[in-house]
């Protein structure tokens, strides 16, 4: 009998790459259907405001129109969109409904919607439509908030939504006692995910079947099914969300937009399939913003430089509308900011605030890449307040791997809590020290060189993976002896199919190139949860080797009947099965396909964990930071692709950087976005950062589950506000520039220089 | 409007609006869908097709502007086999949603047609102009680089 296969841990080229270098892959804009109509959306081009009148009267007069969709169509109550995590009741009130209903409260709020024969006729026909908005105050920051010159919403009173607040100790007595206590002012700004394809959705009612099929689905078509269903009054069987191939996500495609509901509505009144693409306006001002916070956060340590306690308050920019995942990010500031670390006592309370700005969600590392930053950048300023050396006052507060699993804080109101599962930090945090040659580039600390302050940073973190509750997959051995898998996962750009057939044969010990892996539609699997909090490989994963072992026990039950035989006595030998020196092919097994079901549950959370370390030069002259080398390295207890996910982490980690350096959605007092197009919103480009390196550990696979494997495609992005602000701070310690705010963009960095000089010239 | 122009090698004669885009009249009219559309404004890079081999942005081009030129999108670029440039995208691992990799690697062909020594400075400054947001653009200057060789010697 051959050895099993081996094919997990191995970096199998991708069987996507194979149609998606030679433009086959199949988008939701490449989807077309027989007949279809085509939708674009009125947007409000005014920020917070009272809708006096729709007319638009003229725009169906226009050749071609088919029909303009308002509020008042959607029934006397308009749909909302229901919120998916944290479903808490006192959330409702911000629900956002499927069109403007009286009031605007963000520039870009969908209106109206308008159908017509061509998208160019549609979008025509928008410059028809007669709007009569009465405009009230925007409310675009904190100040204007607590100013409360108006409300969102005036059912709830105030622009405040809920506090979350992550507890754990007794932190005032930590902080009463406490020998050095150090509070700073942070402040994280508005950026996003900004994945390279435009959202859209192509719909088709089949009156006579009453069936309705979306294509454009991603990360959640299970879930979404059934908030479509409901808000059309179907039946969930009625409905089938088709995942094709989707061009990134990072926790911000995929949710339930008002599109979503919108388009196959409009088909389902139309009677004929519908198309709708974003143009990339209108996704900078309608897809989920994130990342906005400012805080007041304090640091209690002992003489020793043992942390004592976090407390403070947080105050989390949600924009107009609480969208279904709008707490993620606000809750986790709050739970995560210990990190890696601890500190024994935590009080700290983070405030979701309505604004007149387009409503936030989860992008990559939600609240993680926020909270790093001001704790990272916190411990900096104690170890230099301390004269402590910060890489040993990290040291001596990192989770030892004994005290594992390691409790973190309390939160409310979802009163729930977490612990950390296993891992090795302080290891990791030397190996990185190495790998990047920590104590040879120490000596350019500080230094300038050719018109450049060299500086290093460092930061640890921890990574979330593997959300419950379960997943699904279905194995089908087909009569021809090949494998499909169906999976209740979705791919959005990171390689699932090709990780899926590694783990399916393993399992299965089937040949790699006999499996074929379907994800992400809802005939795929009865039930599915999909792809988000790094879960995919985890839960999906899992499932497959559940269903491998059916698969496997089934195949013996079916053969042994051949044969003659127990099931036991039949060896499964790769593509054949045999019984006392007779083969069959597994071609040849059976007449009908070998059907089984598995699901994989989980309530633990996963715990990836690492630690990275930046060099840079800044331009004291231009406030520029050039990022000289870059270090990522982190445990993921098990690889399943290290080709992939070396991928992953060396694309986050330049996402990261975007949001360090460059990544900002500015509005203006009105609550205009000054940050509409990719002139003006700057992403990394191909030249910004040629100096990134990722190592990939497995020095303590996950307990939690069959794989041993920990969800790792978001851990990049997490530390890497912190650890370039450390290393700025680093570069500049001459000057004692502490940077407070992201982006650390040239005019601030320059700014920053400019005060410091002043201070120094004052102070002499 | 009637525009006539050469299309992976093949005559095309199509009717447009005077104000399609020959990114538009590509993807919708033609139904060649490998040219991808990212932003509308000449700035991603992803609807990137090369014309009488120049890499040049579709959603930035009429397509009556087009009449009697050759256009090659990334259909055009591939057959049954990996070109060089695609299998050196596979090897580094140099795209993971996929959905800007027809313009990255059009626009990497006229570089490497034009210029098959290029250097790595001159690599990323021309590919600059392409957005990428999964992989951090590492990968892919890898990939042009590996690809380089074929250039040099014709085989591409």
């Amino acid at each position: 009998m051959k050895a099993s296969n081996s094919y997990i841990g191995r970096p199998m080229d991708r069987v996507e790459d194979l149609r998606m270098v030679r433009g086959r892959g199949t988008y939701v804009a490449d989807v077309n259907r027989p007949d279809q109509l085509y939708g674009v959306i009125l947007r409000s081009s005014v920020a917070h405001g009272k809708i006096r009148s729709i007319d638009f009267t003229r725009a169906l007069e226009l050749p071609g129109v088919k029909l303009v969709l308002t509020a008042a169509d959607l029934g006397a109550t308009v749909p909302r969109i229901p919120v998916r995590l944290q479903p808490l009741p006192e959330l409702e009130p911000f629900r956002q409904p499927m069109l403007a209903d009286r009031k605007v409260r963000y520039v870009g709020e969908p209106i109206a919607v308008v159908i017509a024969e061509s998208a160019a006729i549609a979008e025509d026909a928008l410059e028809h439509i007669d709007l009569d908005i009465e405009r009230l105050p925007a409310i675009t920051n904190r100040e204007q908030v607590e100013a409360a010159a108006s409300v969102l919403f005036e059912d709830h009173g105030s622009n405040t939504a809920i506090t979350w607040k992550a507890l754990l100790g007794d932190a005032d007595a930590a902080f009463k006692t406490a020998d050095y206590v150090r509070r700073e002012r942070f402040q994280i700004q508005r950026h996003t995910a900004m994945f390279m394809e435009p959202r859209g959705f192509v719909a088709e009612w089949d009156a006579e079947a009453a069936k309705l099929t979306v294509w454009g689905a991603a990360k959640l078509a299970w879930h979404n099914r059934r908030v479509l269903a409901a808000a059309l009054g179907l039946d969930e069987d009625a409905v089938n969300l088709v995942e094709v191939d989707v061009g990134g996500g990072f926790g911000s495609r995929g949710e339930f937009y008002p599109e979503d509901y919108l388009i196959p509505a409009a088909a389902k009144i139309m009677q004929r399939p519908v198309k709708w693409t974003e143009d990339r306006r209108e996704h900078m001002m309608s897809s989920n913003h994130a990342r906005e916070i400012e805080c007041n956060v304090e640091i209690a340590v002992s003489r020793d430089g043992r942390f004592l306690g976090l407390r403070g308050q947080i105050w989390a920019d949600i924009g107009a509308y609480l969208r279904t995942n709008g707490s993620m990010g606000p809750r986790n500031v709050a739970q995560f900011m210990s990190g890696p670390y601890c500190f024994g006592n935590v009080d700290l309370k983070c405030s979701m605030l309505t604004t007149n700005k387009t409503p936030s969600g989860s992008y990559r590392g939600p609240g993680r890449f926020e909270t790093d930053f001001i704790r990272e950048r916190l411990i900096d300023i104690v170890a230099r307040e301390l004269k402590i050396d910060r890489l040993e006052l990290r040291r001596r507060n990192l989770v030892a791997d004994s005290q594992m699993p390691y409790r973190l804080p309390f939160i409310t109101p979802s009163d729930s809590s977490n612990e950390l599962d296993s891992g090795d930090y302080h290891a990791v945090f030397e190996r990185c020290l190495k790998e990047f040659g920590w104590e040879e580039r120490s000596k350019l600390r500080g230094k300038l060189v050719d018109g450049y302050y060299h500086g290093l940073g460092i930061g640890s973190f921890i990574e979330g993976g593997a959300a419950g509750p379960k997943e699904d997959a279905r194995l089908v051995l087909e009569t021809d002896g090949s494998l499909s898998v169906y999976l209740g996962s979705s791919a959005i750009g990171q390689g699932l199919e090709t990780i899926m057939a590694q783990i399916a044969a393993d399992a299965t010990e089937l040949p790699f190139e006999k499996i074929t892996v379907n994800h992400g539609s809802t005939s795929h699997v009865k039930d599915g949860y999909g792809s988000y909090h790094s879960r995919s490989t985890v839960m999906g994963g899992s499932s497959i080797l559940l269903a491998g072992e059916k698969l496997k026990e089934l195949i013996r039950e079916t053969a042994a009947k051949r044969f003659n035989c127990g099931p036991a006595e039949i060896l499964i030998d790769g593509e054949q099965v045999s019984y006392a020196g007779n083969h069959l092919s597994l071609s040849k097994l059976s007449a009908v396909p070998l059907e089984v079901e598995a699901s994989f549950y989980n309530t633990k959370h996963t715990w990836a964990y690492g630690t990275q370390a930046a060099h840079v030069a800044v331009d004291p002259g231009t406030g520029e930071v050039k990022v000289v080398d870059y270090l990522s390295v982190e445990d993921v207890g098990r690889m399943i692709n290290p080709l992939t996910l070396h991928g992953q982490a060396i694309g986050a980690i330049v996402q990261g950087l975007g949001g360090a350096l460059l990544e900002h959605l500015v509005y203006d007092t009105e609550g205009q976005l000054l940050t509409g197009s990719f002139a003006d919103y700057l992403l990394p480009t191909a030249s910004d950062f040629p100096n990134i390196r990722s190592i990939t550990l497995e020095l303590k696979p996950c307990p939690n589950n069959p794989l041993g494997a920990k969800g790792a495609g978001e851990g990049g992005v997490i530390p890497v506000g912190g650890v370039i602000g450390n290393a700025v701070a680093d570069a500049l310690f001459h000057l004692n520039v502490q940077p407070l705010e992201l982006p650390l963009s040239p005019p601030r960095i320059w700014e920053l220089i400019e005060e410091a000089h002043q201070q120094q010239l004052g102070s002499s | 409007m009637q525009v006539q122009f050469e299309l992976n090698g093949e005559a095309v004669i199509t009717d447009v609006e005077p104000r399609t885009t020959l990114a538009d009249c590509i993807r919708d009219g033609l139904r060649k869908t490998g040219t991808h559309v990212g932003c509308e404004h000449g700035v991603c890079g992803a609807c990137t097709v090369l014309i009488n081999g120049d890499a040049v942005r579709a959603c930035l081009v009429l397509a009556v502007q087009v009449q009697g030129d050759k256009v090659v999108t990334i259909e055009g670029l591939s057959g049954d086999e990996l070109s060089p440039l695609q299998v050196a995208f596979r090897k580094h691992h140099a795209l993971q949603c996929g959905f800007c990799t027809p313009g990255f690697i059009t626009t990497a062909h006229a570089l490497l047609t034009n210029e098959p020594n290029v250097n790595e400075e001159r690599v990323r400054d021309v590919l600059s102009g392409n957005l990428c947001r999964c992989t951090g653009y590492i990968p892919i200057v890898e990939a042009v680089l590996d690809a380089r060789i074929h250039y040099a010697r014709g085989e591409e």
